[in-house]
């Protein structure tokens, strides 16, 4: 499986308007994505996903900056003539053809010889796993199926970057979650660079090298690795978009060395400042729920609250208790049932804590609301 | 502009959209356009002999349009094809509601095809050989007068023909087709549910259809009448075959105006009954307020 | 007491009856003509059986010659329509611009328009631009104006259910333009091209209007018909009759049959 070979794609400063919209669907992007990476975009629905992807494969020109392909300015290049494929959000599988002619189609266009092109469709048939399929028609193929159909579409062509626009979004839950890992040894096999963009972060968590978090309003928040992301949002938007996440309102106190303490309706906290928030400045401290456990001794580089319980949840391997502070500033916390820990009871009144290098303070940004 | 050129260049190649623009172009300019400038053009000039064509006396007049007003058989005429017109679009409309509905509506199965195969046999026979076949009907030693005569109803032929309604008659059922799949179009899409749910509410049918089909079929109506309208006043067959002197009508009057080489006069009456056609289209949009784009479907 | 259902029922029926005796029996009036001795077309007396009057009309050579030229006519007019129609029809889908109302109907005007003003303008158009007086072409040109419409339409239906994304996706596996209109856009559009190149085969067939004011002294099948009935009228006109509707019951039985080994098929 040696003849793809990744290639790097930068993205520079790009910025898309659509004639005639109100406001730009993409505003500054900027991203280096690297030769046999599995990078995907992550963001709420509408916010320039696909648009970003297609400007990536040509069919439309960004209004701002610069795609780079393998360090070649792809401006005016059409999308026949990028080393890119895609996979559409509907497959957009020829209807009218058998799935062989479907996968080869691409070698047909580039005038592969018929012997040839039958060879390498049933080959990637092999590497999708669905051998023997070739003479069916596309409408007599499941979901799943259609799926592998249009990814060996797109690999025939020997691309080095494959885009892929939330491809797993019509099919059911179980075969989702097979096709991630499907798709991420697929990914490994060929080395090809693989552009996904989803609106699910579970997706994006499980398959992904890098992942960029993107704002309904068409910018990059933050680049990283699922853990980095999940464990060290940089904005407000994404801690409250990736995961789940409490958050309380907060003014800043005083700032040093990356940390600061910032006061609340209940008392003061401390947490990391990434953003290097000064004194004064609005903040929203974000804890995750299942970092914040029932106060068994006080220790000193913790942060604690005294709260009520309002409720308790049980959900099997977990358990979620909601609390809240004098009626308000409602939160939640998480626990790992292991069979032996007892849980408070409701209405009573507990402390609780959390470590303050788990504690994020992050400017009163735009945050997602689901 | 620019926009639109890069789109178009972008969905079609620059082959593929100058070939489309040169089609369409062609379409547009040398077989629309172009043609209709040319009878106005000719509309306004005087009929002269061969030689002053283009000569001094080749101005722009409106002496062609007046002759509608001046010579009162043409007057006459053109009044009368309007209400005749009319009166066939109306027929019509009455003849095919019922029909229409029936195949939109209740009609199913082998019953439906039947229905629908028997529809489109008589279109597709030619339109002169249909109105001929009324001709048969309603000639003095026709099939209706020897039928009359045998049951001692008449006792000499009636001449059918002398009035407008044998050309009426031969309209209606040479155009029945063009006033049917409109209707039928535009039925089609009604919720039987709305029917039904009006019925149990207790509505009885005319009100059923008249609060109910009639608004929904709205645009099928319009498009039905304008295209019957358009036909009967336009037709030349049926007054060629059914009619009789007294019963001109006034395409025949442009097609004698071409036979006697007056082109101009032929040109302005064209652009008359355009004219008329245009009206009629535009007050059914109005009074059936449907657009444009419902109406071309 | 009958019910009210039954009224309704038979109202219906009665209506039904009606409109088809309306419907076929002056077809069936018209063929048993063809069939009588007499000379002049009636259905009664009846003076005998013959089909003497296939006979004559196969042997008129103005009939044959007027058969040729319909076919050459409709054969021009679908290789002009459908490809006007097929242009129009993806103008009108795939781009967006202001215009696009008004152009929009510019070109169903000629559909709204008496044939005759057509057939008139047309014939004008290539007498002055081109000196070219009445004849077959002008005929075709003025036939193809509307029918072409016809064609758009047709096209259009079924080309705005087209999934765009098909043609996206053969781009960006290399496809040029060329091979994406062949291999995707085609392929998509045969149904409906074919039936506009049959629509379009018809309308030209029996097209009398148009074709009138602008064949000159040629003839079509329905200018022959025309001439015919209005000069002197012999009952080989109902032969002829006869024969249309002996093709169109035919085509209909036959359509019918390949229908429903259709619908047994799947
Ligand atoms: N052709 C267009 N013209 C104008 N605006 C557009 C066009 N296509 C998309 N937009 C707008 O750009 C924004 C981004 O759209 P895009 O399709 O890229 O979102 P997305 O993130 O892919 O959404 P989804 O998750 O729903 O697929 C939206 O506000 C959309 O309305
Ligand atoms: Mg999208």
């Amino acid at each position: 499986m040696n003849q793809y070979i990744g290639q790097d794609i930068e993205i520079i400063d790009v910025g898309m308007h659509y004639e005639g919209s109100p406001k730009a669907a993409l505003n500054n992007i900027n991203v280096h994505i690297k030769a046999g990476e599995f990078f995907s975009f992550l963001g709420p629905s509408g916010c320039g996903k696909t648009t970003l992807l297609r400007l990536i494969a040509g069919f439309l020109d960004p209004t701002e900056g610069q795609i780079r392909i393998g360090e070649k300015d792809m401006c005016r290049i059409g999308p026949n003539k990028r080393p890119t494929a895609m996979i559409f959000q509907n497959l957009a599988l020829f209807t009218l053809m058998t799935v062989s002619e479907n996968i080869a189609f691409g070698l047909e266009m580039r005038g592969v010889s018929l012997d040839k092109r039958r060879k390498k469709a049933e080959e990637l048939l092999e590497l999708v796993n669905l051998p023997g399929v070739g003479n069916k028609k596309v409408s007599d193929l499941s979901g799943g199926q259609m799926q592998r159909v249009a990814i060996a579409r797109g690999l025939a062509v020997e691309p080095s970057v494959l885009l892929l626009d939330e491809p797993l979004s019509a099919l059911d839950l179980k075969l989702r979650q097979h096709m991630r890992t499907e798709l991420r040894q697929i990914q490994k096999r060929t080395g090809v660079t693989f552009i996904y963009i989803t609106h699910d972060q579970g997706e994006a968590l499980t398959m992904s090298d890098r992942i960029g978090v993107m704002s309904a309003d068409g910018r990059i928040e933050q680049i990283a690795t699922a853990d980095n992301l999940y464990n060290k949002p940089n904005t407000a938007f994404v801690a409250d978009f990736v995961g789940a996440n409490n958050s309380f309102m907060a003014t800043v106190k005083t700032a040093n060395n990356g940390h600061a303490v910032v006061e609340t309706s209940f008392g003061f906290l401390t947490g990391i400042n990434p953003q290097q928030l000064s004194s004064g400045q609005q903040a929203i401290a974000f804890v995750r729920p299942e970092v914040i456990s029932v106060l068994e001794e006080s220790k000193s580089e913790e942060n604690t609250i005294k709260c009520r319980v309002k409720n308790i949840s049980f959900e099997g391997a977990f358990v979620t208790i909601f609390l809240d502070v004098d009626g308000k500033e409602a939160f939640i916390m998480r626990r790992h049932n292991d069979g032996t820990s007892l849980f408070p009871e409701i209405d009573s009144e507990i402390d609780v804590c959390f470590g303050t290098h788990n504690t994020r303070l992050l400017a009163d940004g735009a945050c997602f609301h689901a | 502009m620019r926009k639109l050129r890069q789109d178009a260049i972008r969905q079609f190649g620059t082959f593929g959209i100058l070939l489309i623009l040169g089609t369409v172009g062609f379409w547009v300019i040398c077989m629309i356009l172009l043609p209709q400038l040319i009878m106005i053009d000719y509309s306004f000039r005087p009929f002269l002999p061969l030689r002053e064509i283009g000569g001094p006396e080749d101005n722009y007049t409106l002496k062609n349009y007046m002759v509608l007003f001046t010579n009162e058989f043409h007057r006459i005429i053109f009044i009368k094809t309007i209400w005749a017109s009319v009166i066939v679009t109306v027929t019509a409309l009455f003849v095919c509601y019922p029909i229409s509905f029936y195949l939109a509506k209740v009609a199913k199965g082998a019953r439906f095809s039947l229905i629908l195969v028997g529809l489109i046999i008589p279109y597709w026979i030619n339109e002169l050989l249909r109105i001929f076949a009324w001709q048969l009907i309603l000639s003095d030693a026709g099939v209706l007068n020897q039928f009359l005569l045998t049951i001692n109803i008449i006792a000499d032929p009636i001449n059918f023909r002398a009035g407008n309604g044998a050309v009426i008659m031969g309209m209606v059922y040479a155009y029945i087709l063009f006033m049917v799949f409109p209707l039928y179009n535009a039925m089609e899409s009604l919720d039987r549910n709305q029917i039904d749910a009006a019925h149990d509410l207790g509505a009885s049918w005319p009100r059923i259809h008249w609060h109910i089909v009639i608004p929904h079929a709205k645009p099928g109506i319009a498009v039905g009448c304008i295209m019957t309208f358009m036909l009967a006043a336009g037709s030349i067959a049926a007054p060629q075959l059914l009619g009789s002197p007294s019963s001109f009508w006034f395409t025949q009057i442009i097609y004698t105006n071409f036979e006697t080489a007056n082109w101009n006069q032929g040109a302005a009456y064209s652009m008359v009954l355009a004219g008329l056609c245009l009206i009629f289209i535009f007050s059914m949009m109005k009074i059936f307020k449907v657009n444009l784009r419902a109406i071309a479907k | 007491m009958i019910s009210s259902r039954v009224v309704l029922k038979l109202a219906i029926g009665s209506y039904l009856v009606l409109f088809f005796v309306y419907l076929f029996l002056p077809l069936v009036f018209m063929s048993v003509v063809a069939f009588n001795t007499s000379t002049i077309p009636q259905v009664t007396p009846w003076e005998g059986f013959t089909f003497n009057w296939f006979r004559v009309l196969f042997a008129d050579s103005q009939m044959w010659d007027a058969l040729i030229n319909s076919f050459i006519v409709a054969f021009f007019v679908v290789i002009i329509s459908v490809p006007i129609g097929l242009a129009a029809s993806l103008l009108l889908t795939r781009l967006q611009f202001k215009a696009r109302n008004s152009f929009y109907a510019i070109l169903v005007s000629p559909l709204l328009m008496p044939g005759i003003i057509i057939g008139i303008s047309t014939f004008l158009f290539w007498d002055k631009a081109f000196h070219l007086s009445g004849g077959l072409w002008t005929a075709i040109m003025a036939q193809s104006t509307f029918i072409s419409g016809y064609c758009m339409l047709l096209i259009m239906a079924r080309a705005q259910r087209f999934n765009k994304t098909q043609e996206d996706a053969a781009f960006d596996l290399g496809a040029t333009h060329r091979q994406v209109f062949l291999k995707i856009t085609l392929p998509f559009l045969k149904p409906a091209l074919i039936t506009a190149a049959a629509l379009a085969f018809m309308q030209s067939f029996e097209n009398y209007n148009s074709t009138l004011f602008a064949i000159g002294f040629e003839q079509t099948l329905p200018i022959y018909i025309g001439s015919k009935l209005r000069s002197f009228i012999s009952p080989a006109m109902n032969a002829l009759a006869c024969i249309f509707i002996l093709i169109t019951i035919t085509g209909a039985v036959v359509y019918e049959v390949m229908r429903r080994r259709e619908a047994i098929k799947r």
